[in-house]
């Protein structure tokens, strides 16, 4: 089990309350999504607890580019993947964002 | 005083073969053998360096008589050139390892893939080549004949007529050659019958037959269960339907194995219908009965399947489907593997498959290193058919788009790569080299075992998106395009953004958004039937899973 902290500038949604502390959960069997709110409202962290060895670097790709792609700054996400592939984790990030912003 | 020509006999085979069935006479009586008889038959009745086949393909196995063969003395019976779809049982390697047979002309290893590697790297057998099925069933007619062949069928009559049932198979083709050509035709049955349902082999092709222990052995090799297609399956689904079926109006086609093509079968009745797609794409298959087309079937989708083999489990179905499948006065399916294989070849528009390796050029292998794996009908049915001259709307529109938008003399069969970027962590499907090439050079083969050639594809669809292949007009690009949806592997990574964007915007690549694919509705409540008991249910009851898939 490795752990990866990711610390990205990301654009802030100011539609999203501000106040909550927790986001929201998704989990199925191969990946667990939290998200939090975080301290700092131009940044996105990450902490990921990955069981696959070595894929550091296509975590970081993955993660930039799901920064890149919506306004999560000021929210925290933490990331238990469970062997998951990198097109489970972009897709169920989305689809976590998403339904955060829809709630 | 002319000299005397020497006479020119024209009956060699024939008298050889009169010879074996003396020698065969102590151990049976008529045609029939008893189980005990049949090593000692196969000793008498064969000689050294014989082309045998023993059939069995990735379903139904003639395994008694493998498991026979196996068991002849190698002072008897040594050096035989085994020529046949699979080597896929224990006995099969058996016979290299005791030297009862020396060389190997074969198709498909899957099961012994590793220990066919270790015959080799071991000097213990000789291949002659790895084929596709087709091209096999075509040298059994030219250089490649059988001596003596040994078939499995569902049942015999007492004067020999063998009757076949669903899985025919390879049967067929395998006894027109040896039966013809003064060879030996052995057949072991499950069961002897008064009056067989129908007769698919006549008795005056069969010499001998033998009603084996237990019932040959098969495999239910196509069933695949739902509730192993992820979302990622789902999502890739809706764009082989939006972006390829529909837009080139595939109505004929073939789908190879997998849980990424069970996700289309399953898809068409829900996302498709909900295109309007009815009617008017994935009409006529060259298709094995799989469990995950019934809802498509029951849908109205499916007018017609022809099949290679059989699907445990399918029988009474197809059966009560006989407007869908073919079948028998009796009712029971018929299958044919070397029709079908034709089929697949000429008569349909599209083949769509998984693999596990994809290079930059775009060609894909299931050959990893230490296993020869062979090839299976894969090749014929995903390779343009260049030999074909009919037309139809999807291959003239693929043709069109290989031109440069010109009408060219010929159309295109798509040919639809279909994988996840990674497999697991770890597996990349996109890489720089396939194993193949260090395959090639481990054991010494003429050529890498390419299992689709690069170009030959038409289009990679992954869940980043569709490339399509026939629309690049360089080798920079085509690579560019094979990147640009190669997602987040070393290849992938390793794009030019800027081409890839380009590339996009000509529409060689596509995003799911670029079609109107909205990436959240790509959940496992679009499949049709989300678990084997829907499969039944979809069914009415007549789809019988053999157990090791009822998980209820």
């Amino acid at each position: 089990m490795e752990t990866l902290h990711l610390d990205l500038p990301a654009i802030q949604d100011a539609s999203l309350n501000p106040r909550a502390a927790l986001y929201g959960v998704v989990s199925s069997g191969n990946l667990e999504v939290l998200v939090e709110r975080g301290h700092d409202a131009t940044r996105c962290v990450f902490e990921v607890q990955t069981a696959a060895h070595g894929f550091v670097e296509v975590w970081k790709a993955v993660l930039t580019d799901f920064a890149a792609r919506h306004p999560v700054g000021g929210l925290s996400f933490a990331i238990h993947d469970a062997g998951a592939t990198p097109a489970v984790v972009s897709l169920r990030l989305d689809q976590a964002f998403q339904s955060l912003r829809g709630a | 005083m002319d000299a005397l020509q020497p006479i020119r006999t024209w009956n060699h085979e024939a008298l050889r073969r009169q010879a074996r069935l003396e020698r065969s006479m102590p151990f049976s009586r008529g045609k029939a053998v008893a189980t005990r008889d049949m090593v000692s038959l196969l000793e008498a009745l064969l000689e050294p360096g014989d082309r045998v086949c023993l059939e069995g393909n990735n379903q139904k196995q003639a395994d008694f008589l493998a498991e026979s063969l196996a068991a002849c003395s190698p002072q008897r019976v040594h050096d035989l050139h085994l020529v046949q779809s699979v080597l896929a049982l224990p006995a099969h390697i058996e016979l290299f390892e005791k030297g009862i047979a020396r060389r190997l002309d074969f198709s498909f290893a899957g099961p012994q893939a590793h220990r066919l590697a270790r015959l080799v790297q071991s000097r213990s057998i000789e291949i002659g080549a790895i084929h596709t099925y087709l091209e096999l069933f075509g040298r059994y007619f030219i250089d490649l004949t059988p001596q003596v062949c040994m078939v499995a069928a569902q049942a015999a009559d007492a004067g020999g007529n063998l009757y076949l049932g669903a899985n025919t198979e390879d049967t067929p083709v395998i006894v027109e050659a040896t039966a013809f050509k003064s060879g030996i035709v052995i057949a072991q049955v499950n069961e002897q019958l008064e009056r067989l349902p129908r007769v698919d082999i006549p008795a005056s092709w069969v010499d001998f037959f033998v009603v084996a222990p237990t019932p040959n052995h098969i495999e239910p090799l196509f069933t695949r269960d739902p509730r192993h297609i992820t979302e990622i399956q789902v999502l890739m689904a809706m764009m082989a339907i939006k972006g390829i079926y529909a837009e080139y109006g595939v109505e004929r086609l073939n789908h190879g194995i997998g849980f990424d093509t069970a996700a289309i079968e399953l898809l068409l009745p829900t996302y498709g219908e909900s295109l309007g797609l009815k009617g008017k794409i994935a009409r006529y298959w060259a298709l094995n009965p799989h469990p995950t087309l019934i809802p498509a079937i029951e849908a109205g989708f499916v007018e017609r399947v022809h099949s290679f083999g059989s699907e445990v489990g399918m029988e009474a179905y197809v059966a009560a489907r006989p407007d869908v499948f073919f079948t028998g006065a009796d009712g029971s399916l018929r299958s044919n593997r070397a029709f079908c294989q034709t089929a697949g070849l000429y008569a349909c528009d599209l083949f769509i498959g998984s693999t596990l390796q994809i290079d930059l050029e775009g060609n894909s292998s299931t050959a990893t290193l230490g296993r020869i794996t062979g090839f299976g009908g894969a090749p014929n049915m995903g390779s343009d058919a260049r030999g074909r001259r009919h037309a139809s709307a999807a291959w003239l529109k693929a043709g069109q788009e290989k031109n440069g938008g010109q009408t060219s003399v010929r159309g295109q069969k798509l040919v639809v790569q279909t994988v996840e970027t990674w497999r697991e962590p770890g597996h990349p499907a996109f890489v720089e080299r396939l194993d193949a090439w260090q395959l090639k050079q481990d054991m010494g083969m003429a050529l890498p075992p390419i299992m689709i050639y690069g170009d030959d594809v038409s289009h990679i669809v992954t869940e980043e998106g569709i490339a399509n292949l026939l629309l690049c007009r360089s080798p920079e690009e085509r690579e560019q395009a094979i990147r640009g949806v190669a997602g987040y592997t070393p290849v992938g990574m390793a794009r030019d953004r800027a081409l890839v964007e380009n590339l996009r915007d000509r529409g060689i690549i596509r995003r799911p958004v670029d079609m109107g694919i909205d990436v959240r509705d790509a959940t496992r409540d679009l499949l049709a039937a989300r678990s084997i008991k829907d499969l039944v249910r979809a069914s009415g009851g007549l789809y019988q899973p053999p157990k090791q898939f009822r998980n209820w």
